[in-house]
């Protein structure tokens, strides 16, 4: 398989696996509007990935025929959906991240300038599904605020591999991107009148290790799932 | 109330006008009860059979075995919810709640279509259920577009131009299976085998049996027999089965050059009834699916409310 190395194939991974396991509420959602509004999220993100991974060689070969230690996504994307308040939490650490990072890169010029230009408008959106229901679950009922709390709490040890450089984007100013994530994700959680999460964010399975191609237990079992079918007929075209 | 007022009765030629008029009723419009009723339960079952439907074709998303159909197939189950969306409140403009509805989907009160209750074995199901499902259902729905009530006309164009969508890549699937290696032609022909008796069954039971069409073409609401549309869905079906490279399992098809049509073999509606009964192969699995959704989500429901209540906004 041939892999040209850019950062397109980190981002692109990023924006296939989480995409991925948004398709996996299809049908389950609490609400119609959300079975609307998280298949939005999927297929925006979907579309993110399609060109990324083009940008680093086929991009069902790259999706379907690399094995888990050659993905290159950050361990957030990956976690399981959990109960709506985890997905939220995903969904708001994440979009908040990549609404900075696209802002910036938009703004260079970067290959993937383009792409990021494009996309910001509609991780501006995910961002903001995501806060609104930071708020509605946290500042909700109790059961709702004890769940968003739980699930901002969980997710927190993923967030410090955000800002881990990326081979390829040494130029991003990392550092101040994480100030701006930071503010902006206690921002939200104190306007849910959540409690901004102070557990470890670095640790030996915490600091990039997505990015280096260490994953989490859950992430085999989904690719088994996403790739079997692929892999069962070897060269058929879909 | 028991006696008919007079004004009543010139409300009732005034609906009798509109109907025979061919121009829509719409919800401020006085309408008889029947008519009302008649309408929420066929509106309801249309609305259940969208989110239903999500079900089969979304057992498939996590494996979609390209990226190119895996977002194909993420939108159509998309726009299965968007029309769910838009039939729930086309009833809610008769005045009853898509909450209410709910209640009796899961409660067993209301149904949703049969076919649903039929599994998706292999990646070809997609496109059989495109094709033929999506299919039929553009078949009994286009005339609906000139159904007699507004809100409900006009769901119907909006539905029915996503439904063509539907049909014609799930009819590329299966093209392309049919072209593909001999383990995907196979897997094309297995999915048109099973799926296409339970598709003809979707018009319904034979016109003779057909407890509630009379009254429904009268007031407009259905304007085709469920056996013309059946026929009409044949007609379609067998020279596009031809151009896939695949055929029905009919050894009855035979054109019929006097009546201009093709004749098919025997519907076998024992199953048909059992499956309606709730003996089908995934009754109890779809049914039990969107209830526990629906109690998963209960209390994020409640979480918004409770937030919108506090600060002033609605809810949805
Ligand atoms: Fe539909
Ligand atoms: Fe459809």
């Amino acid at each position: 398989m041939n892999i040209t190395a850019t950062p397109a194939l980190p981002l692109g991974d990023d924006a296939l696996i989480l995409s991925h396991r948004l398709g996996e509420w299809a049908g389950h959602a609490p609400v119609l509007e959300e079975e609307v509004a998280l298949a939005n999220i999927a297929l925006d993100l979907l579309g993110q990935a399609r060109i990324l991974l083009s940008l680093a060689g086929d991009e069902d070969e790259l999706a379907y025929l690399r094995e888990e230690r050659q993905f290159r996504n950050l361990q957030l994307v990956e976690q399981p959906n959990g109960d709506f308040a985890h997905t939220i939490a995903r969904q708001l650490y994440f979009s908040t991240y990549q609404e900075l990072l696209f802002n910036h890169l938009a703004a260079t010029d970067s290959e993937l300038a383009p792409l990021a230009g494009k996309a910001v408008k509609e991780v501006a959106y995910h961002r903001d599904h995501a806060h609104q229901w930071t708020l509605r679950l946290g500042d909700g009922t109790d059961e709702s605020r004890t769940r968003m709390q739980r699930a901002v709490d969980a997710l927190w040890r993923y967030t410090g591999e955000l800002f881990e450089p990326v081979e390829g984007l040494e130029t991003v100013p990392w550092a101040a991107l994480h100030d701006s994530w930071a503010a902006r994700i206690t921002s939200t959680l104190e306007q849910a009148t959540l409690t901004v999460p102070e557990g470890p964010r670095h640790g030996a399975w915490t600091a990039g290790a997505g990015r280096q191609g260490l994953h989490t237990e859950p992430f085999g079992r989904m690719l088994a799932e996403m790739q079997h079918l692929h892999r069962s007929h070897p060269g058929a075209t879909w | 109330m028991t006696t008919i007022a007079p004004e009543e009765t010139a409300r009732e030629a005034v609906f009798d006008a509109t109907v025979a008029a061919d121009e829509r009723i719409e919800p401020r419009d006085w309408m008889p009860d029947a008519y009302r009723s008649t309408l929420v339960r066929q509106i309801a079952q249309h609305a259940h059979s969208e989110i239903i439907g999500m079900q089969p074709e979304a057992n498939w998303i996590t494996r979609a075995p390209s990226l190119r159909r895996k977002a194909i197939l993420m939108a159509k189950v998309q726009d299965e919810a968007g029309h769910g969306l838009y039939l729930y409140s086309a009833a809610e403009t008769l005045g009853t709640s898509r909450d209410e509805l709910l209640d009796k989907l899961h409660s067993g009160r209301q149904k949703y279509s049969s076919i649903f209750n039929y599994p998706t074995l292999t990646w070809a199901d997609v496109g059989a259920i495109g094709w033929l499902v999506d299919g039929a259902a553009i078949t009994n729905q286009v005339p609906l577009c000139r159904c007699s009530y507004g809100p409900y006309a006009r769901a119907m164009v909006r539905v029915c131009k996503e439904e063509s969508f539907h049909q014609r890549q799930g009819y590329e699937l299966l093209l392309t299976l049919s072209r593909g290696t001999d383990a995907q032609h196979a897997m094309a022909q297995d999915a048109v085998n099973r799926w296409w008796w339970p598709s003809l069954m979707m018009f319904g039971p034979p016109d003779d049996e057909s407890a509630h069409s009379a009254q429904s073409m009268a007031w407009k609401i259905k304007r085709h027999s469920n056996d013309e549309l059946r026929q009409r869905f044949v007609d379609i079906c067998v020279p596009q089965a031809e151009a896939l490279g695949l055929t029905l399992p009919d050894p009855d098809l035979t054109w019929n050059d006097e009546r201009g049509h093709w004749e098919f073999g025997a519907i076998d509606w024992a199953e048909f009834r059992e499956v309606l009964k709730g003996n089908g192969p995934c009754n109890e699995q779809r049914i039990s699916r969107r209830r526990q959704a629906h109690e998963e989500g209960a209390w994020v429901r409640e979480a918004a409310a409770a937030h919108a209540a506090k600060h002033g906004k609605a809810s949805r």
